[in-house]
C-alpha cells in the first residue's frame, strides 16, 4: 500500500479498526444512546489518497453530522469500508446517501436502520484503581464481559467490545472511578441475517390463498 | 513509444480532440509547456489565471466540448479555484492542469506550493493528484470523461514536475474498461414506470408548466423539449441557466422566472398544477420562499444528478435521467396514450406580440385524447398576465440613458444567433430580461455562482469556440473593472469581442439593495463614471474605445462596433444609476409578493 492511501492512515491492513475521532455533533445529542437518531451508513470506497478527506469533507460542506465514522481496509486491497453512524435529524438519509454516492471514488453505498443492524464497537479506557477500588473495577469489567489489559500501581486500562448502547453503560458505570484516558473506535456494522424469511413468506401466502 | 509526462499529457490532450488551452506557464509547469511549441494544440496566453478558467468555461458554455485550461502551482491554481467553483455550480464541463512541485516536495512548504487537490476538493467533480508519469494518458481519459458525461463539471488534474519530467511508455486507454473508475456510472435512461406516471400526470393537468433548466442545454435537449411543448400545448419558463433551451419568440415561451423573472413567468408556476422540471435544481433564486413555492403544483422532476431529485422539492415523479433521453422516452409514452407527433404547423412561431389575442396559439394539445383537460382558459390566463404585467421601462426622450434601452437597441442591431455573454448584477439582469434568445448556446453567464468579471473572459472563450459568431459581452462597470486586463489577451490574440459597458458607476445591484432595504443607506457602492477612463483604458489594451452618453448615440455607436472585426471594441454607455431592475421578489419572500415595478414617482428618478 502506497503513503498517504487509507489503508496505511489509518495503521494498515491487518491493524483491525482505524479510527477518526468523532466529528461534532449537535448541541445537547447524545452518543449513540437514541436508536432512532441515527442511521448506519457504509461505503466502499477506492483505496486511494484523499478519499477519507473527500467523504468527511462532503458532510461538514453540506452540512450533515456524523455521530462516528471507523475506516478499515477490506479483503480487496483495492477498496476500504468507511462506516458512518449520520445522525438523521441533521440532513434527510437520502440526501446523504446520493451526495455520498456522487463521489467518484465512492463505489457502493449501503445504508442501515439501527434496527436492521448488528453494530459494535471498541473501547478502551485507563481507568483510577488503587488498591481500594480494584477489585470493584474487575467485578463491573466482568459483568459487562470486557478485559483487563494493563494494569499499573493504581490505573487499569480495560478493553470492552460490544453494542454502542452497552458500551455507553459501561462508560456511564466506570466514570466514577476516574477515567485518565477513553477512547472509542466508532462504530461498525454488518445487516442482520433475516431468519426464517422464507418460510414465513410462504405462511402468509398460504394464508391469503385459503 | 517513450515520452516524458510532459509530452504525454499534451499527446494525450490531442487524443482528446482538445483545440485550444487557455493558460499562463509558471515554474512547476514548464516542462508541460515545451510540447506545446510542437503540438496542434492553439495555446492562448492569459493575463490572469482567473481569465483562463472563465475563457475555458465560455467556450464550454457555446461549444459543448469541454474547456481546458492550464496553470502553474500556488498562486496559478488558487488563481483559478474562483472559475472552478463558478464551474461546479453551473454544471460546466472544465479540465484544469495545474502543475504542483516535485513529489518529493511536497509537504514541505516549498516554493509555489498549495495543496490544490484539496483546496478545489469540494469544488470540483473529482481531482486527481498525478504520482506516476505513467498514469498520465489514463488520468488524462478519466478527466475527460468525469467532466463530460452525467451531470458535466470541472476537474482538475495536479501534476508534480518531476513526473511530468519523467519517462514513460505511450500508451492511449482504447475503452472505457481501461479507465479507473469502478465508483462512477452515471445513470441516462428514465425508469419507464416513472416516465408513465410523467405522462399521465401531463394528461391530467390543467394547469401545467414546463420548468426548463440548464440542464436541457448540457443534455443538447433543445429539440427535445421543443417537441413535447409543441404537442402537448404546455408553455415553458426558461430559466437563468436556460435562456435560449426554447425560443423567446415562440408562442409559448414564458420567458425568465425568479427573483428577476417577468411577472407571467414567476405567477404562472405560482398556479401551477403541474410543473414539469426538466434540468432545473430549484434553486432558491427561482423559487423564494420554498414553501410557498407553486403550492399546488404536483412535480415531475427530470434530472442526471438523482441528488437533486428531492433535494429541495419533494417531487411526486422523480426520473433520473438525461435530459434529452427521458423527453424522447415521455414523448414516446405520449404517443402511445394518444398525443402523437404534430404536424410541425400546429404551434407556429407568432412573435412575442401575438400574446394579445392569439389565445389559441398555445393549444391544448391535438384533440382526440379522451379526458385530457382543455388548456385553452389557462393559456388565456396567461395571455392576459402576460398583456397586463409586461416587462416595461420608460426611456424619455434627453432623459437619462436606460440601461435598458441599450439592450433592446443591441438586440435589434445584431444578427438573432448573436452570442452574449454577461456578468453579474443588474446588466446581467437587464440583459436576460430584454435579450430574445431563440437559440441554444447563445447565453453566457455566470448563473449559481454569481462571479462579478465573469463577462469578458468568458466572451473571449466564446469567441474562440464560435469564431462565426458575433460575441457581445453587457457588462457592469463593477464588473468590468474585475477582468478587463483579458482584452490585452483578445487584442494580443485576435479575438474580436465586443463589450457593452452598461456604466452606471454603482455596484448597481448592490445599491440596489441598499435603496429598497437600506433606507437608502449608501455603503461603498459608488465607483464613479470617469474613473478609470473607459476609453482610454480599452485604446490601452489595443481595443477601439467609445463612450455613449445619450439615447441618440446608442445605435450609431451599435452599428460603428459591428463594423469592427480585427480588434476588440468597448463602448461605454452611461446609464440611469437610479434605474433598478423589476420585477422584483424580495430574498427570502414568497413569489406571490413579486414587486412588478417601483411606486408611482420613484424608479427612474
Amino acid at each position: 500500500m502506497s503513503p498517504g492511501t487509507l489503508g496505511s492512515a489509518t495503521g494498515g491492513p491487518g491493524s483491525g479498526i482505524g479510527t477518526v475521532a468523532p466529528m461534532p455533533t449537535g448541541p445537547g445529542s447524545g452518543r449513540g444512546t437514541g436508536a432512532a437518531r441515527h442511521h448506519i451508513v457504509t461505503a466502499l470506497v477506492e483505496n486511494k489518497a484523499g478519499v477519507l478527506a473527500r467523504v468527511s469533507g462532503l458532510f461538514s460542506r453540506r452540512g450533515f453530522n456524523i455521530f462516528s465514522l471507523a475506516v478499515a481496509p477490506t479483503d480487496n486491497e483495492r477498496f476500504s469500508r468507511i462506516t458512518i453512524a449520520v445522525d438523521v435529524e441533521s440532513a434527510p438519509l437520502e440526501q446523504v446517501m446520493k451526495q455520498l454516492d456522487k463521489l467518484i471514488n465512492v463505489v457502493s453505498i449501503t445504508e442501515l436502520a439501527p434496527e436492521a443492524a448488528i453494530e459494535r464497537e471498541l473501547l478502551l479506557v485507563t481507568v483510577e484503581a488503587g488498591p481500594a477500588q480494584r477489585g470493584e473495577v474487575m467485578a463491573l469489567v466482568g459483568v459487562f464481559e470486557g478485559k483487563i489489559v494493563d494494569v499499573g500501581r493504581d490505573r487499569m486500562t480495560v478493553v470492552m467490545a460490544g453494542p454502542p448502547g452497552r458500551i455507553d453503560d459501561f462508560e456511564s458505570l466506570i466514570r466514577p472511578f476516574g477515567i485518565v484516558e477513553i477512547q472509542r473506535s466508532g462504530r461498525v456494522a454488518l445487516p442482520k441475517l433475516e431468519r426464517h424469511a422464507g418460510r414465513l413468506h410462504g405462511v402468509t401466502g398460504t394464508l391469503e390463498a385459503g | 513509444m517513450r515520452l516524458t509526462g510532459a509530452q504525454a499529457l499534451i499527446k494525450s490532450l490531442e487524443m482528446q480532440h482538445v483545440e485550444v488551452i487557455f493558460g499562463l506557464p509558471g515554474g512547476a509547469i514548464l516542462p508541460v509547456y515545451d510540447p506545446i511549441l510542437d503540438s496542434s494544440i492553439r495555446h492562448v496566453l492569459v493575463r490572469h489565471e482567473q481569465g483562463a478558467g472563465h475563457m475555458a468555461e465560455g467556450y464550454a458554455h457555446v461549444t459543448g466540448r469541454p474547456g481546458v485550461a492550464m496553470v502553474t502551482s500556488g498562486p496559478g491554481a488558487t488563481n483559478i479555484v474562483t472559475p472552478l467553483a463558478d464551474a461546479a455550480m453551473d454544471s460546466i464541463p472544465m479540465v484544469v492542469i495545474t502543475g504542483q512541485v516535485a513529489t518529493t516536495a511536497i509537504g514541505t512548504d516549498a516554493f509555489q506550493e498549495c495543496p490544490i487537490t484539496g483546496v478545489t476538493m469540494d469544488i470540483t467533480k473529482h481531482n486527481w493528484l498525478v504520482t506516476d508519469a505513467q498514469d498520465l494518458p489514463r488520468v488524462i481519459a478519466e478527466a475527460f470523461h468525469v467532466a463530460t458525461t452525467g451531470r458535466p463539471g470541472p476537474v482538475l488534474v495536479d501534476v508534480p514536475k518531476d513526473v511530468s519530467n519523467a519517462p514513460m511508455d505511450w500508451y492511449w486507454p482504447s475503452s472505457l474498461d481501461e479507465l479507473d473508475l469502478p465508483g462512477y456510472h452515471p445513470q441516462t435512461e428514465g425508469d419507464p414506470g416513472q416516465v408513465r406516471r410523467a405522462a399521465e400526470l401531463i394528461l391530467g393537468a390543467r394547469r401545467p408548466v414546463i420548468y426548463a433548466g440548464g440542464g436541457i442545454l448540457k443534455a443538447r435537449a433543445s429539440e427535445a423539449l421543443r417537441e413535447l411543448a409543441e404537442r402537448t400545448g404546455i408553455p415553458v419558463v426558461t430559466t437563468l441557466m436556460a435562456r435560449g433551451a426554447f425560443p423567446d419568440r415562440h408562442p409559448l415561451c414564458l420567458g425568465m422566472p425568479g427573483m428577476h423573472g417577468n411577472y407571467t413567468a414567476v405567477t404562472a408556476m405560482q398556479h401551477a398544477d403541474l410543473l414539469l422540471a426538466l434540468g432545473s435544481r430549484f434553486d432558491d433564486r427561482v423559487t423564494g420562499k420554498v414553501s410557498a413555492f407553486a403550492p399546488e403544483a404536483k412535480v415531475v422532476h427530470v434530472d442526471i444528478d438523482p441528488a437533486e431529485l428531492g433535494k429541495v422539492r419533494r417531487p411526486d415523479v422523480a426520473i433520473a435521467g438525461d435530459c434529452r433521453i427521458v423527453i424522447e422516452e415521455l414523448l414516446r409514452a405520449l404517443e402511445t396514450m394518444g398525443i402523437g407527433a404534430t404536424d410541425g404547423t400546429s404551434v407556429s412561431g407568432t412573435g412575442r406580440g401575438g400574446a394579445s389575442s392569439d389565445g389559441t396559439s398555445g393549444r391544448a394539445a391535438p384533440a382526440g385524447v379522451a379526458g385530457r383537460p382543455d388548456l385553452g382558459p389557462w393559456m388565456a390566463q396567461l395571455r392576459a398576465w402576460q398583456e397586463e404585467f409586461p416587462l416595461s421601462y420608460n426611456q424619455e426622450e434627453g432623459g437619462a440613458l436606460k440601461p435598458q434601452f441599450v439592450v433592446e437597441t443591441l438586440r435589434d442591431m445584431t444578427p438573432d444567433d448573436t452570442i452574449v455573454a454577461a456578468g453579474v448584477g443588474q446588466h446581467q439582469m437587464w440583459a436576460s430580461q430584454y435579450w430574445k434568445f431563440d437559440y441554444p448556446y447563445t447565453w453566457v453567464n455566470s448563473g449559481g455562482a454569481g462571479t462579478m468579471g465573469f463577462a469578458v473572459p468568458a466572451a473571449i472563450g466564446a469567441k474562440v469556440g464560435r469564431p462565426d459568431k458575433m460575441v457581445w459581452a453587457i457588462d457592469g462597470d463593477g464588473c468590468f473593472q474585475m477582468t478587463a486586463q483579458e482584452l490585452v489577451t483578445a487584442s494580443a490574440e485576435r479575438i474580436p469581442i465586443k463589450v457593452a459597458i452598461l456604466n452606471n458607476a454603482y455596484l448597481g445591484m448592490v445599491r440596489q439593495w441598499q435603496e429598497l432595504f437600506y433606507e437608502e443607506r449608501y455603503s461603498e457602492v459608488y465607483l464613479s463614471p470617469d474613473l478609470p477612463d473607459y476609453v482610454k483604458w480599452a485604446e490601452a489594451m489595443g481595443c477601439v474605445g467609445f463612450k455613449v452618453e445619450s439615447a441618440e448615440e446608442v445605435a450609431p455607436a451599435i452599428e460603428k462596433a459591428n463594423g469592427i472585426d480585427d480588434r476588440p471594441v468597448v463602448i461605454d454607455f452611461r446609464t440611469d444609476a437610479f434605474e433598478k431592475v423589476y420585477p422584483m421578489v424580495p430574498a427570502g419572500g414568497s413569489n406571490d409578493d413579486i414587486i412588478v415595478g417601483p411606486a408611482e414617482g420613484e424608479g427612474g428618478r
